[in-house]
């Protein structure tokens, strides 16, 4: 990974990061992938790719409505609320970045 | 407590005396909870008088990692980003540990958000190795292990997605279960990597860990990762001899990078089974090998998706003077999460995105099922299979924290279990030239606890490694 990538990558993520740990995680970053690299020795032709260790899919309930967490409990831990409401800064007219 | 030489206050009082005399040194534990539990145990103590039966956990203090969510005490993952964060609801293990009459005493530290195979990551400062106060306790659950270790509770829990549980309980010479996949509800677990993380007991004997994972075990309709199919009676096959047993052995344990003392210690434990009459076996797990790579493109790519919530918004730490919308999550997270997070985020973000998801993390996926496939075929053939739990004893602090390949590399022994699904634990096994312990891995089939937990009990029935505790400071 060039340092561009790792910036670009950030951004991805959302995640706000000085000059030196851009140069730090580049280095370290490059490191690893390097190192994941050797999986290309693998021949995987064929082979289905397991994201589950268990053989479950599509676990449903009914669709009832069931006690959950109050509008108060969910709120709780708010760093800024008001009105039974989250409060942000304004998300419209921004620039998609 | 049952034959009334102890109450259930007096064994939580001397739970916190011991807790309060090792924290500054060991700094195993995040919070505590004097009130509630002295409560809870007055309460088990009152019910005991008027003659009633008691639950099988009863009065018994334990401690939990404080990556699962109570709604006593803060929860912080030991991280900055979650802040004074308290939650409106118990995690499904903590649900069962109370019925079950269980006392939790306070939540442990932890690498943060478990990402770590020291716990020199968490937000709050190391845990201290109880044998060793210059070494680590391992991680990412050090803090629960040098709870157990320090024998300051005879129980704790622990999660594990690579090695969490298992390679802690070795560094410290206690016990630590990681159990198949899906055996155990997630449900208030802060989720890590969703498909590999299993919360498990530690303890210092295998009989309390068939106890506590008998209470924690089962299906849970609010993880629907959780398997419906209820949970044996953990303890009643324990007792079953060695003899006949099929013990598995693969050369990819025991290569280079093995500390040699490590791999006499497990190499003795697995003749001692042989001399009991179990039949050792010679398997191939070709794959294993790609596990370390494997696992820090899927678990990073999970994480990364899982750690999406930590924003800003909802809850915990949030940037004080925000541009933006955008800059107001790039700050926080930022700001509150800890260098190691960011790099497994960053990598995971990487490892999932356009044009690189095929490449990365789709090739892991596959390698994944190859590592599987070696599973299902050497248990065909085996019952366990034995093997070291790290290829070191615990190291010094400071030691490989700058070198996060070196690190990840620790869990070398571990991880395919993981990957895998399937069922291990680690065991005290002996002790190296320094005093530190070693620890003897065995792993078993998905859901295959009962016959994994009666190998390792008939191990103790024959040694002593897990009765030796650290000097008393």
């Amino acid at each position: 990974m060039d340092e561009a990538a790792v910036r670009n990558v950030a951004r991805l993520a959302r995640l706000k990061i000085t000059d030196a740990e851009a140069a730090l995680f580049t280095s370290q970053l490059s490191k690893v992938l390097e190192y994941v690299e050797q999986l290309n020795e693998v021949d995987t032709r064929d082979v289905p790719p397991t994201a589950h260790p268990l053989p479950v899919s599509n676990v449903f309930r009914e669709d009832v409505v069931r006690p959950s967490l109050t509008t108060e409990q969910a709120l709780h831990n708010a760093p800024d609320r008001r009105d039974g409401f989250f409060r942000v800064p304004k998300v419209l007219d921004q620039e998609s970045s | 407590m049952r034959s009334g030489d102890d109450s259930a206050e007096e064994v939580v009082r001397r739970s916190f005396d011991r807790l309060e005399a090792l924290q500054s040194r060991y700094n195993a534990f995040l919070h505590r909870d004097r009130d509630r539990a002295f409560s809870l145990a007055r309460k088990i103590d009152q019910r005991r008088a008027k003659g009633e039966t008691l639950a099988p956990l009863a009065g018994v203090p334990i401690a939990v990692k404080d990556n699962m969510c109570t709604t006593f005490g803060a929860t912080t993952c030991g991280s900055r980003i979650l802040g004074s964060f308290q939650s409106r609801y118990n995690a499904h293990v903590i649900e069962r540990l109370e019925s079950a009459g269980a006392i939790v005493i306070g939540k442990t530290n932890l690498d943060e958000f478990a990402m770590g195979s020291s716990t020199e990551n968490s937000a709050f400062g190391p845990t201290l190795n109880p044998w060793d106060a210059t070494r680590v306790a391992g991680g990412s659950s050090g803090g629960s292990c040098a709870a157990v270790a320090a024998g300051i509770v005879p129980a704790a829990l622990g999660s594990d997605t690579g090695g969490s549980i298992r390679l802690p309980a070795a560094f410290c010479g206690v016990v630590g279960l990681k159990p198949s996949y899906g055996r155990v509800s997630r449900y208030g677990l802060v989720a890590f990597g969703s498909s590999l993380d299993q919360i498990g007991p530690i303890t210092t004997d295998v009989r309390d860990t068939a106890l506590v994972l008998g209470v924690i075990a089962g299906h849970d309709q609010r993880d629907s990762t959780s398997v419906d199919q209820p949970a044996p009676d953990y303890l009643a096959r324990l007792d079953r001899p060695l003899k006949g047993l099929r013990i598995g052995i693969s050369d990819e344990y025991f290569g280079e990078g093995l500390d040699r003392e490590v791999r006499d210690a497990v190499r003795a434990a697995i003749d001692l089974m042989s001399g009991q009459g179990a039949e050792v076996i010679s398997i191939h797990l070709p794959h294993m090998k790609y596990g370390i790579a494997c696992y820090y493109l899927i678990a990073t790519a999970e994480a990364s998706s899982n750690l999406a919530r930590f924003d800003g918004v909802h809850y915990g730490y949030r940037t004080s003077r925000p541009k933006d919308i955008i800059d107001l999550y790039e700050s926080s997270r930022g700001e509150g999460f800890g260098e190691e997070v960011k790099r497994r985020v960053m990598l995971g973000t990487y490892a999932l995105s356009s044009g690189y998801y095929d490449a990365y993390y789709l090739k892991a996926l596959k390698v994944r099922t190859l590592i599987k496939r070696d599973f299902d075929r050497a248990f065909e053939r085996v019952d366990v299979i034995a093997s070291p739990v790290a290829p070191t004893t615990a190291f010094r602090v400071g030691e490989k924290s700058s070198d996060p390949l070196a690190m990840y590399l620790s869990d070398i022994y571990t991880i395919s279990a993981n990957l895998a699904g399937i069922c291990a634990i680690s065991v005290p096994c002996g002790f190296d030239s320094q005093g530190l312990p070693i620890g003897l891995q065995l792993m078993g089939p998905v859901f295959g606890e009962e016959n994994l937990l009666a190998v390792a009990h008939q191990y103790q029935l024959h040694t002593d490694w897990h009765t030796r505790t650290p000097p008393r400071v």
